[in-house]
């Protein structure tokens, strides 16, 4: 008698410890090769986009932290920038560089985590993450001295920051990017030639340039196959024209590309930071914009190069003191379209690796 | 810098290429009628000069009198943008063709707007609601939205 298979589906989540929160997958496997995804979202839905709309526009930065909360200053500076192109406001040089310098570390903190749980999930147990999050914390020390907080920061302020950095701030931020580039090169010693994470990464989840365009993907994922897409170079804003860096970009699209391109950001974000210690002026650190802003009527959109891609605010203002609508374009949702193309013919255990290489967040997806 | 093409340039090569789409124009914004919406994107993202290849957001806004839904393009090849605006004047059944078969990426974000607002893509491949479950009574980015009494 001949053998009959049928395809099973299993659902994957909401409550899995690999997705990265409370997020489902409809998978149908044929054995362990997977045949159809459906990613299945909203458990963590919590309306902040209509919430946005009976808050006034500074009470608002407080909602943006809790998108992406391991990156809570690239939100604010994103929301910030996008309140101020409606409202004609311009912050202080300063105020620009305290903005970029705190959104580069966020970037540093955020990859550091992308990168710990992607080496949790192949299998490296606990000490890639632990290493990972050694750095993170000083990091988060880093924000503490600047705003008081350490993951919800609130630390921006449409027209400026909420406060100068303090005397201490900058010897603990020198300390910091001069040991920060040994513990890189650490994490490469360790990790990045080791066997098992090549032959589970190298070649898995390739998702090539064109497709990846089309499905309107951001960050890491789109220039880890090639694409030179950046928003800091593309559409400079803030100080960013003023200081050196290139973008890393990898080469074929697949896992292992989006872990290099991650440790490599972190090395440009190093630099950055260090290029705007030195040219940091002295001055205020916030316009005279009242904190009841009142933008004219009309609408603006305001984007930053979030550690996890293109993260872009809609604002609609009808001349009042809250925002008319206020849509968020989060880089994690919008991202996961291409989750399909990615695991579609790998297998079970690919699937968990290619997910966590994506690096979502899941307060951003849902929103 | 990505240079935000003016809606008036926009509108006069879409003038020849679909005639009668275009509703208005005004600084970097074009307005076309909902139906056209398909066949001004496909002409969008295909024509060499424009080059549109990413679709960075599908919104949609509620004015009360019409429903708004905005389509921010770039054009990664030419480091361009554009701002394209469909009006929904039919607040019963609004509706607007699906881009998905032109940008992947629209697929969740249609989904969304769908579920929240309550547009429907005609020609979107897995209409369905996203956040929230099927089943949930009305849209809540609507403006007249009332929370159900508890």
């Amino acid at each position: 008698m001949p053998i009959r298979t049928e395809p099973v589906t299993v659902n994957l989540g909401p409550q899995h410890p690999s997705t990265h929160g409370v997020f489902r997958m409809r998978i149908t496997f044929d054995g362990e090769t997977i045949l159809d995804v459906e990613p299945v979202f909203g458990y963590l839905h919590r309306g902040s986009e209509k919430l946005a709309e009976e808050r006034t526009y500074t009470q608002v930065i407080t909602l943006t932290d809790r998108l992406d909360y391991v990156a809570s200053m690239s939100n604010n500076l994103a929301y910030v920038l996008a309140v101020e192109k409606l409202a004609d406001i311009h912050p202080p040089e300063r105020a620009m560089y305290l903005r970029v310098m705190a959104a580069e570390l966020q970037r540093i903190a955020s990859h550091l985590v992308a990168v710990g749980f992607f080496l949790q999930e192949l299998g490296a147990f606990g000490t890639p993450l632990m290493y990972c999050f050694r750095e993170r914390e000083k990091i988060l020390d880093l924000f503490e001295m600047l705003c008081g907080a350490r993951i919800t920061l609130s630390f921006m302020r449409v027209g400026g920051v909420f406060q100068d950095a303090p005397p201490e701030f900058w010897p603990a931020l020198r300390a910091f990017l001069q040991e920060m580039p040994h513990y890189l090169d650490e994490y490469e010693r360790l990790l990045t030639g080791n066997e098992v994470l090549l032959a589970r990464t190298k070649d898995v989840g390739v998702l090539p340039a064109l497709k990846d365009i089309n499905c309107s993907a951001s960050g890491p994922v789109l220039r880890s196959c090639g694409v030179n897409w950046d928003l800091r170079k593309a559409d400079p804003y803030e100080i960013y024209h003023r200081v050196q860096f290139h973008v890393p970009v990898g080469t074929k699209g697949d896992n292992y590309d989006r872990y290099l391109v991650r440790i490599a950001e972190m090395r440009q974000s190093l630099h950055i930071v260090e290029q705007c210690m030195e040219q940091i002026p002295e001055g205020p650190i916030k316009t005279a914009a009242p904190l009841l802003v009142r933008p004219p009527a009309g609408d603006a959109y305001g984007h930053v190069e979030a550690p996890k891609g293109e993260l872009g605010f809609y604002l609609v203002s009808d001349g009042g003191v809250a925002p008319y609508r206020c849509k968020i374009r989060s880089p994690s949702l919008i991202n996961t379209t291409a989750l399909r193309d990615m695991l579609i013919g790998w297998r079970l255990a690919d699937m968990i690796v290619t997910f966590g290489s994506i690096d979502i967040n899941m307060g951003e997806v849902d929103r | 810098m990505t240079t935000a093409l003016t809606g008036e340039e926009v509108a006069r090569r879409l003038d020849e290429a679909v005639p009668e789409a275009v509703e208005e124009w005004k600084a970097g914004d074009v307005w076309v009628k909902p139906q056209g919406v398909l066949e001004v994107c496909r002409f969008l993202k295909d024509d060499p000069q424009l080059r549109f290849d990413y679709l960075v957001s599908v919104s949609a806004v509620d004015y009360i009198e019409h429903f708004e839904v905005v389509y921010h393009l770039v054009s990664i090849w030419n480091n361009h943008s554009l701002v394209l605006k469909a009006r929904c004047r039919d607040r019963e059944a609004p509706s607007v063709p699906s881009v998905v078969s032109l940008w992947q990426g629209a697929d969740l974000q249609e989904r969304e707007v769908y579920d929240l607002m309550g547009i429907a893509f005609q020609g979107h491949p897995n209409l369905k609601r996203i956040m929230l479950w099927e089943g949930f009574p009305g849209h809540p980015h609507r403006k007249d939205y009332l929370e159900p009494p508890r």
